[in-house]
């Protein structure tokens, strides 16, 4: 038989409902897998091997029935961001300690509903916040894929890089991952892997653990564009639990993957040529482009003038929304208690000292000042009208088109510690991502090719409010065009 | 604007998180750093654009106004790291 893990999530769908295999033999294959794998690569930081025989056994007696729902038998990693009930879930921070949720979120919920097997918690930047999971209270993943005649650990982006590793690593069919500022897109380009933001309010937030609640949304990442489709078609609905979801319809994305793309506009940004990229990234952009028309589109020259400011724009509202939210890591009510004088203010004041790290401090600093008395109009205020003025953007380009081409990073992959230690530096990964996530738009990553040094690059496709399927359609075109059929050798 | 050593130690007071003293003049050029790239928000013209509030307008939606969860006090408590019959318990904040 061939390696049941190493199935796309749509033909291993298809393979158990054919009963080709059981869910128990593919789940089985998995625990083989993170089982040896792991230790190398890290994606993993809880293993629910028990469970997921459970769970796989329980599809069985289902499909055995011929019943079952959409994803019935199929095995997934979930990001340690959502709360699943009864497994430890810390957002890869000490400050949760061995928090163990007593209830589920709605988007794991909506995936155990269809049938999914839970395979364990991904790991991920320490509450989401950077851009290489080395903030991880677990240490850091490692990219599946490594330099020509190299040995160089690299990261596999963030913050959901445990996720795109695990994909990437065939250590599970596809995983749920979740994007603020490009946290689904950037790590799917640097694992030559599929990732999608959807429209904000598309899919709840409940029982997420909160970063910036204006920007949060979860998204999948797959090893195709229709997988992507199918995850996303699960994950998403309108919740009474979380007020800022969107009550619509979710329409039948897989549908949309493989449908022609002639006729349609796509946009092409004048302003995503980021000074110092790197020529095989312009290259590649190009021959995405060459591809599209090739297909029939037609491409269209635009300008979105304010993306310079999307980055500092959303270090204000992110680190603000983000020192509110995790005000609530108290010691008191959950997680890891540090008592220090004995005083509660000292409580307080070393349980967080203690429980976060570096990055996430400086975040909550940076938030706390520019909402503190007398600076909110200046800061925080300014930068929501400064979106305002991004989403006019795109509204005025989406006059013109159906959907936007762009790179999806500024570079492949790096190795840990090559980007030095400047803040800045970091954050400006995030440069072709982080305008969807102001203006709430989804946005799709796919593999489009690899760069000379053999490590994978991304496109990203910006669609309009509610139409992630040209989002779908197009990066489908991508796919067929690129063929990208490179795998990671494996060497772990 | 820049902060300095004090501001740092009064921000660092108000998120309720204990900063080393010797760390503070560090912290202070960390931030400066960020703040003085976010400064490049003051070039774009903002007059009369509203707040970004959400790319899809919607209603937000209304419920009756009824008790919907409830009586799950131990899941409640479950994660504390301290409690007392029923109780989280805290350190002593009255004397």
């Amino acid at each position: 038989m061939t390696d049941l893990t190493q199935l796309t999530l749509s033909d291993a769908v298809d393979g158990l409902k054919a009963k080709t295999f059981s869910s128990q033999e593919i789940t089985q294959a998995f625990l083989t897998q993170i089982d040896t794998s792991n230790e190398t690569l890290n994606a993993y930081v809880v293993v629910t091997a028990d469970k997921a025989m459970q769970m796989a056994k329980a599809s069985d007696a289902k499909l055995a029935k011929g019943q079952g729902g959409k994803l019935e038998g199929a095995p997934l990693g979930i990001k340690d961001l959502f709360c699943t009930k009864g497994v430890r879930t810390t957002a890869c921070s000490n400050i949760l300690g061995e928090f163990t949720p007593t209830y589920e979120s709605t988007v794991t919920q909506n995936l155990w509903d269809q049938g999914s097997v839970m395979l364990g918690k991904l790991n991920m930047d320490e509450f989401a916040m950077g851009s290489d999971n080395g903030t991880s209270r677990f240490g850091p993943p490692t990219n599946p894929w490594r330099r020509k005649n190299s040995n160089v650990k690299l990261t596999s982006g963030g913050s959901s890089g445990g996720s795109a590793t695990a994909v990437a690593a065939d250590l599970c069919l596809a995983a749920t991952a979740s994007d603020t500022g490009g946290s689904i897109r950037q790590p799917a380009a640097f694992t030559g892997i599929v990732g999608i933001k959807p429209t904000y309010g598309r899919a709840s937030r409940y029982g997420m653990v909160a970063f910036a609640s204006s920007l949060d949304q979860a998204g999948p990442l797959a090893k195709t564009v229709k997988d992507a489709a199918l995850m996303l078609e699960v994950m998403c609905s309108g919740d009474k639990r979380d007020s800022t979801s969107l009550h619509l319809p979710v329409p039948e994305w897989t549908k949309s993957v493989g449908k022609s793309i002639k006729g349609m506009k796509i946009g092409v940004p004048k302003e995503y040529r980021a000074d110092g990229m790197p020529e095989e990234i312009e290259k590649l952009w190009q021959q995405g482009i060459a591809w599209l028309k090739a297909a029939g589109a037609e491409i269209i020259d635009v300008s979105l003038p304010h993306t310079k400011y999307a980055l500092p724009a959303y270090y204000i509202v992110a680190p603000a929304e983000a020192s509110s939210n995790l005000a609530r890591y108290d010691g008191i009510r959950y997680g890891a208690r540090q008592s220090g004088d004995g005083s509660l203010t000292s409580t307080y004041e070393t349980t967080r000292a203690k429980g976060f790290g570096a990055e996430v401090q400086r975040r909550l600093l940076i938030g706390t000042y520019v909402l503190s008395a007398g600076y909110y109009d200046a800061y925080y205020l300014r930068a929501q009208k400064v979106r305002t003025r991004i989403l006019q953007d795109f509204e005025e380009a989406f006059k013109q088109c159906d959907a936007l081409l762009t790179p999806a990073t500024p570079s492949a992959a790096f190795g840990y510690g090559e980007k030095g230690d400047d803040p800045v530096a970091m954050y400006l990964n995030d440069i072709f991502t982080v305008t969807a996530n102001l203006a709430g738009l989804p946005a799709i990553a796919m593999p489009a090719g690899l760069d000379a040094q053999g490590l994978p690059l991304g496109l990203q496709v910006i669609g309009k409010a509610l139409d992630e399927e040209s989002c779908f359609k197009v990066a489908a075109a991508i796919e067929d065009a690129a063929a990208f059929k490179a795998r990671p050798e494996k060497w772990w | 604007m820049s902060v300095d050593k004090n501001t740092v130690r009064k921000v660092a007071r108000l998120a309720r998180i204990a900063v080393p003293e010797e760390r503070l003049e560090p912290l202070a050029g960390e931030l400066n750093g960020i703040l003085a790239w976010i400064e490049q928000l003051n070039e774009v013209n903002v007059d009369g654009v509203e707040p970004m509030t959400t790319p899809v307008a919607m209603t937000l939606p209304m419920r009756e106004d009824v008790i919907s969860d409830g009586n799950i006090r131990d899941q409640v408590l479950a994660n504390a790291p301290r409690t007392e019959d029923g109780f989280f318990v805290v350190p002593k904040v009255v004397e």
